[in-house]
C-alpha cells in the first residue's frame, strides 16, 4: 500500500509518493534564475543545499494562484539533488486503497497528462498522483533563445 | 555484528580491506625499494619484506592463489637479500619494482571484478627465480624461506621494530577477525605477531569516506551562516547571558570550521611519493642520471586540488627528464656533473600554493621552439621573429606543439603541455615557464588552496546579486558624469569602450540575462556606469553591471540538472546573509555574446600586441601639456605625487617661487621656462590653480609646474629620437603622437645652478 503526501493547487488535490518527499517547508526567499525555463521560480538555500524551486502551477499549465498566501515547498529528493515543488497548500499523508486507482482520464490536457500517473477516487474528491520524476524533468537549454536575442 | 554478516558479505568486506591496505602497502614498498637501492639498510628491507609478506599472508587467507604465489616468490627473493645471501643489483631492483606493478594490476582487477584475473606472471616468476639462483646458492629453495621467517619473528619483537610497524597491522586484524583465516594461514610468523603491535596506530586513526567529509563540511558551512545571524541579532539584546553564549558559539564555530577544513587537506607529498619511482623509470629508460630533490612535502592542499594537479605534475616531471636534462655524456661535455638535478619545491605564498619544478638541464632552445611553432603552422615566421624569448618559450603551451624530435615512450605523444596548462587553469591556477640556456628550466605552478572556496567579486544587476570568479577579473572601470554618457560608443550597433586607447567590446549583463533594467532613478547628473573588465579565452571584454559590491570568498555549489543548460552560469553559492547568488560563467557569457565572437580575431591580435608591448621595455608615463599643444611625458615612477596649489599660496624666496608643502618649503619650477614651446604659454597671471608634479631627487624635492595633467599611459618606447634640447631626454611616439620626454634632472640642475630661464 502506497502512502501519498497530498497538497493542493486551488481546488485540485494532488499527491506524490511519500518516500520521495524529503521534507515540507514554508515559503522561502528565492533567487531568480534568468534565462531558465519558465516554470523554474528560483533557488532556495535549504540548510546549505541549493534547491531549485519549480512552480507546479506553471508546470501543469494552471493559472497563477489568486490567493494572498505564500506558496509552500515540497522538497523532493532526486538522486543527489533536491528539487522543491511550489504548491498552494499542504494536505495530509493518506493511504488510499489500490482498488480506487484509475488511469488518468483522456480529457486531461496533453501538457499535464505526462506528469499525471493516475487518479485515486477518494470519498469526497479525486487525488491526482504526480509522477515526480517527469515533473522535475525540465531542461533549460537556452541556445535557441540566444539566437533570438541576437536577432532582435 | 559479525553474526548479521553472511560468509559472502564477510569475504567481500575483507577483500575490500585487503585492497585498500595493499595499495597503500605497495606505495610504501616502491618508496622503500628505492631507498634501499640508495642505501642498503636492514630496517628498510624489513619494511619491504613485511609489505609483501602481509600481502602474501592475506591473499592466502582470502583464497587468492595468484597473488599469493607471486608475492611468495617475491618474498623468497627478498628474504635472501635480507639475509645477505645475495647482493641486490640494478636489474634485481627493477624486477622487484615490476613485482609491485604486477600485484597492483592484480589488485585492480580484483577491485573491479571481485575475483583474481587470469594474467600471466610466469615471466616475472621466472625472473624472480633466476635472481635467486643467480647467486648459485647451495641451499635448496625452501630453506632460506624458513630462515627468513625465523629472523622476521625475532625482529618483530624488538621495540624499535614495533615503532615502524605501520603496515603489518592489517595482517594482525585479519588473523583476529577471520576464523577461517586461522586455519588457512600458512604463516606462523604472522599468527604469532605480538597482539599489541601497532595497536596505537589503529586507535589513533580511522578511515573516513570523502563524501562523509564533504557532508560535514557542508553542514559546518551552514552552521557558520546560522552563527552569523545569531551573532548579528544578539548584539541588539542586553541579556548578558545570551551575549556570552553567542560569543562562545561564535568562537566554537570558527574553530570547528577551521578544523573541518583541515580534514580535507592533504600534504602534497602524497602526490610526490610516486615521483622517485617515475624519475627512476624514466631516467633509466632514457639512459640519464637524475637525482630528485623534494622540498616542502608537508605543504597542504585540498584533496580536490591534489587530484587535479596530479597528472599535470607527472607530465612536467617526465618532460623535465626527457627534454630538460641531458645525457651524462652531454652534461660532462658542458662541464656539469653527470648526474642531473631535478628539484620539486612547494610552498605557500599569498593564499596560494606555489609548486616549482626545476631542472639543471640544457634549458629550452628558443630558436628550436620558434622553428617548430612555424613548421606546425602555429605562428608565422614573421611573427616568430618578433617574439620575445619569454613569449617564444611559452609557445610550448600551444595545442599541437611538441619539440621532441623523435617520439619517445616518455613524451611527445601529443598530450603535451597544452593539456597541462588547461588542467591547471581549470583548477583556477596558472603555469609559467622560464628557462635559461644551459642552466635549466623552471616550471612554476600557482594554484589556489582549495577549489571549493574561491575569491569572487559580487555585483548587482536588476536587483540580483551575481558572483564573478576573481580569476577572470582584470580591472574595474567606473564612468561618472560626462563619461557615463559618452564613454560607451557604438560601432555598427555594438557598444565599445576605449580603455587606455584600446577598444574594449562591451556587454550589458542585464541584456545578456534578459532581466529588466532598473528604471534610471538617478538623475542624469549622477549616472554612473560600472564596467567589469574580464578576460576569457585570451580575450578581453567589459561587462556593464548596475553595482559593484565587494569581493568575498564563496563556496561553489553545482547547479541542478534543470539549470545545467544555461551557458551564463557556472554554479551557485550561498552569500553571507543566507541567500543564494548565481556564479557567472565568464567564458560562457563571452562565447554567447555576439560582441566577442564577431570581433574575436581583431581582439586576439590586439591582445597579442598588448602582450608583446608589455613584455618589451614598457614604461608607465605621466603625460602632461605645456602651452596649448605641447605633449610632454615623464616616467610615472619619477613623480612622487600630483598636487594642486592655489596661486595665493605661492610665496617668493629670492627670485624663486616656493610653497609650503607638508611642513617644508617646496621650490616650484616652471617647466615652460625650460622647454621650447611651439606656442606661447597660457597667460601665467590668469591661472588660479597650479598643477604641480612633486618630483624627488637626491638633491631634494621640487614642484614642477605644468599646465595640464593629461593621462597616464603604459606603453613601450618604440620610436625614439634624440632631442635637440638639453632639457628633453628625447622624443617618442605615444598614442600616435610625437611626445617629448622630459629630462627633469637636467632642469633641476639648471635651476639649481641659477641658469636664467630662457623666457625670462
Amino acid at each position: 500500500m502506497k502512502q501519498f503526501c497530498t497538497f493542493y493547487l486551488g481546488d485540485l488535490m494532488l499527491g506524490v509518493d511519500v518516500l520521495e518527499v524529503q521534507e515540507v517547508i514554508l515559503y522561502q526567499d528565492m533567487t531568480q534564475v534568468p534565462l531558465a525555463h519558465d516554470s523554474i521560480k528560483g533557488l532556495i538555500n535549504l540548510r546549505g543545499q541549493i534547491v531549485t524551486a519549480i512552480d507546479l502551477r506553471e508546470r501543469l499549465n494552471l493559472p497563477p494562484s489568486t490567493s494572498e498566501e505564500e506558496q509552500k515547498n515540497i522538497v523532493i529528493q532526486s538522486g543527489e539533488e533536491a528539487v522543491s515543488l511550489l504548491v498552494d497548500e499542504i494536505g495530509d499523508v493518506i493511504e488510499p486503497s489500490e482498488d480506487d486507482f484509475e488511469d488518468p482520464p483522456e480529457t486531461i490536457p496533453e501538457a499535464a497528462k505526462e506528469m499525471i500517473e493516475g487518479v485515486y477516487k477518494l470519498d469526497k474528491r479525486l487525488l491526482l498522483v504526480l509522477n515526480s520524476e517527469r515533473t522535475i524533468n525540465i531542461t533549460s537549454d537556452t541556445s535557441s533563445n540566444w539566437l533570438q536575442t541576437a536577432a532582435s | 555484528m559479525s553474526n548479521s554478516f553472511s560468509n559472502d558479505d564477510l569475504q567481500t568486506e575483507l577483500i575490500k580491506d585487503f585492497i585498500i591496505e595493499s595499495v597503500e602497502g605497495l606505495d610504501l614498498y616502491d618508496q622503500k625499494i628505492l631507498d634501499f637501492e640508495n642505501e642498503a639498510d636492514l630496517g628498510t628491507m624489513n619494511v619491504i619484506f613485511r609489505v609483501i609478506h602481509t600481502i602474501k599472508g592475506t591473499a592466502g587467507c582470502l583464497a587468492l592463489p595468484k597473488i599469493e604465489s607471486v608475492s611468495h616468490a617475491g618474498e623468497n627473493l627478498l628474504s635472501m637479500i635480507r639475509e645477505g645471501e645475495i647482493t641486490p643489483n640494478k636489474s634485481m631492483i627493477t624486477t622487484l619494482l615490476s613485482l609491485s606493478d604486477a600485484l597492483r594490476e592484480s589488485i585492480q582487477i580484483l577491485e573491479q571484478t571481485g575475483r583474481e584475473g587470469d594474467q600471466d606472471f610466469s615471466d616475472l616468476l621466472a625472473q624472480l627465480d633466476a635472481h635467486q639462483k643467480g647467486e648459485a646458492l647451495p641451499t635448496p629453495e625452501p630453506e632460506p624461506e624458513e630462515q627468513a621467517y625465523g629472523l622476521f619473528e625475532d625482529e618483530e619483537e624488538t621495540p624499535a621494530e614495533q615503532a615502524d610497524e605501520a603496515w603489518g597491522l592489517f595482517g594482525d586484524e585479519e588473523e583476529e577477525t577471520t576464523p577461517q583465516a586461522e586455519t588457512e594461514s600458512k604463516e606462523p610468523a604472522t599468527a604469532q605477531l605480538p597482539a599489541n603491535t601497532g595497536t596505537s596506530l589503529a586507535e589513533s586513526s580511522i578511515r573516513i569516506g570523502v563524501t562523509q567529509l564533504d557532508k560535514v563540511m557542508n553542514i559546518v558551512g551552514e552552521l557558520v551562516l546560522a552563527r552569523n545571524q545569531i551573532v548579528l541579532n544578539t548584539t541588539n539584546f542586553d541579556e548578558a547571558a545570551l551575549l556570552k553564549a553567542s560569543q562562545r558559539l561564535n568562537i566554537i564555530t570558527t574553530e570547528l570550521q577551521e578544523n573541518v577544513m583541515k580534514t580535507r587537506m592533504q600534504p602534497i607529498g602524497n602526490v610526490w611519493a610516486k615521483f622517485p619511482r617515475v624519475v627512476r623509470d624514466v631516467s633509466n629508460e632514457l639512459g640519464k642520471e637524475v637525482r630528485l630533490i623534494m622540498d616542502g612535502q608537508d605543504t597542504e592542499l585540498d584533496r580536490t586540488v591534489i587530484e587535479a594537479i596530479k597528472d599535470p605534475l607527472t607530465h612536467i616531471v617526465r618532460n623535465s627528464i626527457d627534454h630538460g636534462i641531458e645525457s651524462p655524456e652531454q652534461r660532462l661535455a658542458s662541464h656539469k656533473p653527470a648526474e642531473g638535478l631535478l628539484s620539486l619545491r612547494a610552498y605557500h605564498e599569498g593564499g596560494q600554493i606555489i609548486i616549482e619544478i626545476m631542472d639543471d638541464g640544457a634549458g629550452i632552445n628558443v630558436e628550436r621552439v620558434k622553428d617548430k611553432a612555424v613548421s606546425r603552422g602555429l605562428i608565422t615566421s614573421a611573427h616568430a621573429a618578433n617574439l620575445t624569448e619569454k613569449e617564444a618559450i611559452n609557445l610550448v603551451f600551444q595545442p599541437g606543439f611538441s619539440t621532441a624530435e623523435k617520439v619517445s615512450n616518455v613524451s611527445g605523444r601529443g598530450v603535451g603541455m597544452d593539456v597541462v596548462r588547461t588542467n591547471i587553469e581549470k583548477s583556477g591556477g596558472t603555469v609559467d615557464l622560464s628557462s635559461e640556456a644551459g642552466q635549466g628550466t623552471t616550471v612554476k605552478i600557482k594554484i589556489p588552496l582549495t577549489l571549493a572556496i574561491i575569491p569572487a567579486l559580487t555585483v548587482t544587476t536588476s536587483g540580483d546579486r551575481y558572483a564573478i570568479p576573481q580569476v577572470s577579473l582584470l580591472e574595474l572601470v567606473r564612468l561618472e558624469g560626462e563619461a557615463a554618457h559618452s564613454g560607451i560608443e557604438e560601432l555598427y550597433g555594438s557598444p565599445i569602450y576605449r580603455l587606455r586607447g584600446k577598444l574594449l567590446p562591451i556587454i550589458f549583463l542585464n541584456e545578456q540575462l534578459r532581466t529588466e533594467a532598473l528604471a534610471d532613478e538617478a538623475d542624469d547628473e549622477d549616472k554612473v556606469v560600472n564596467i567589469v573588465v574580464l578576460q576569457a579565452d585570451g580575450r578581453q571584454f567589459g561587462l556593464v553591471v548596475d553595482e559593484i559590491n565587494d569581493t568575498e570568498e564563496i563556496v561553489v555549489k553545482p547547479l541542478s540538472k534543470q539549470l545545467k543548460g544555461i551557458p551564463c552560469f557556472a554554479g551557485a553559492t550561498i552569500m553571507g546573509d543566507g541567500k543564494v547568488a548565481l556564479i557567472l560563467d565568464v567564458m560562457g557569457i563571452a562565447q554567447h555574446s555576439r560582441v566577442v565572437s564577431e570581433n574575436a580575431d581583431r581582439t586576439i591580435s590586439s591582445q597579442e600586441e598588448t602582450e608583446t608591448v608589455q613584455r618589451e621595455d614598457t614604461e608607465t608615463l605621466l603625460l602632461f601639456s605645456i602651452g596649448s599643444d605641447n605633449r610632454i611625458a615623464i616616467p610615472l615612477n619619477q613623480a612622487a605625487r600630483l598636487e594642486e596649489f592655489e596661486v595665493d599660496t605661492v610665496e617668493h624666496s629670492g627670485r624663486h617661487q616656493v610653497v609650503q608643502y607638508r611642513g617644508e618649503i617646496l621650490p616650484l619650477i616652471e617647466i615652460a621656462d625650460y622647454v621650447p614651446t611651439s606656442q606661447p604659454q597660457a597667460d601665467k597671471t590668469s591661472r588660479e590653480k597650479l598643477q604641480v608634479i612633486v618630483y624627488s631627487t637626491h638633491t631634494g624635492t621640487y614642484g614642477l609646474i605644468v599646465d595640464q595633467i593629461q593621462d597616464i599611459v603604459e606603453q613601450a618606447i618604440s620610436a625614439r629620437r634624440e632631442s635637440r634640447c638639453e632639457t628633453l631626454a628625447g622624443s617618442i611616439v605615444l598614442q600616435g603622437h610625437v611626445t617629448d620626454l622630459l629630462d627633469a634632472e637636467a632642469i633641476i640642475e639648471r635651476y639649481e645652478s641659477g641658469a636664467i630661464p630662457q623666457t625670462v
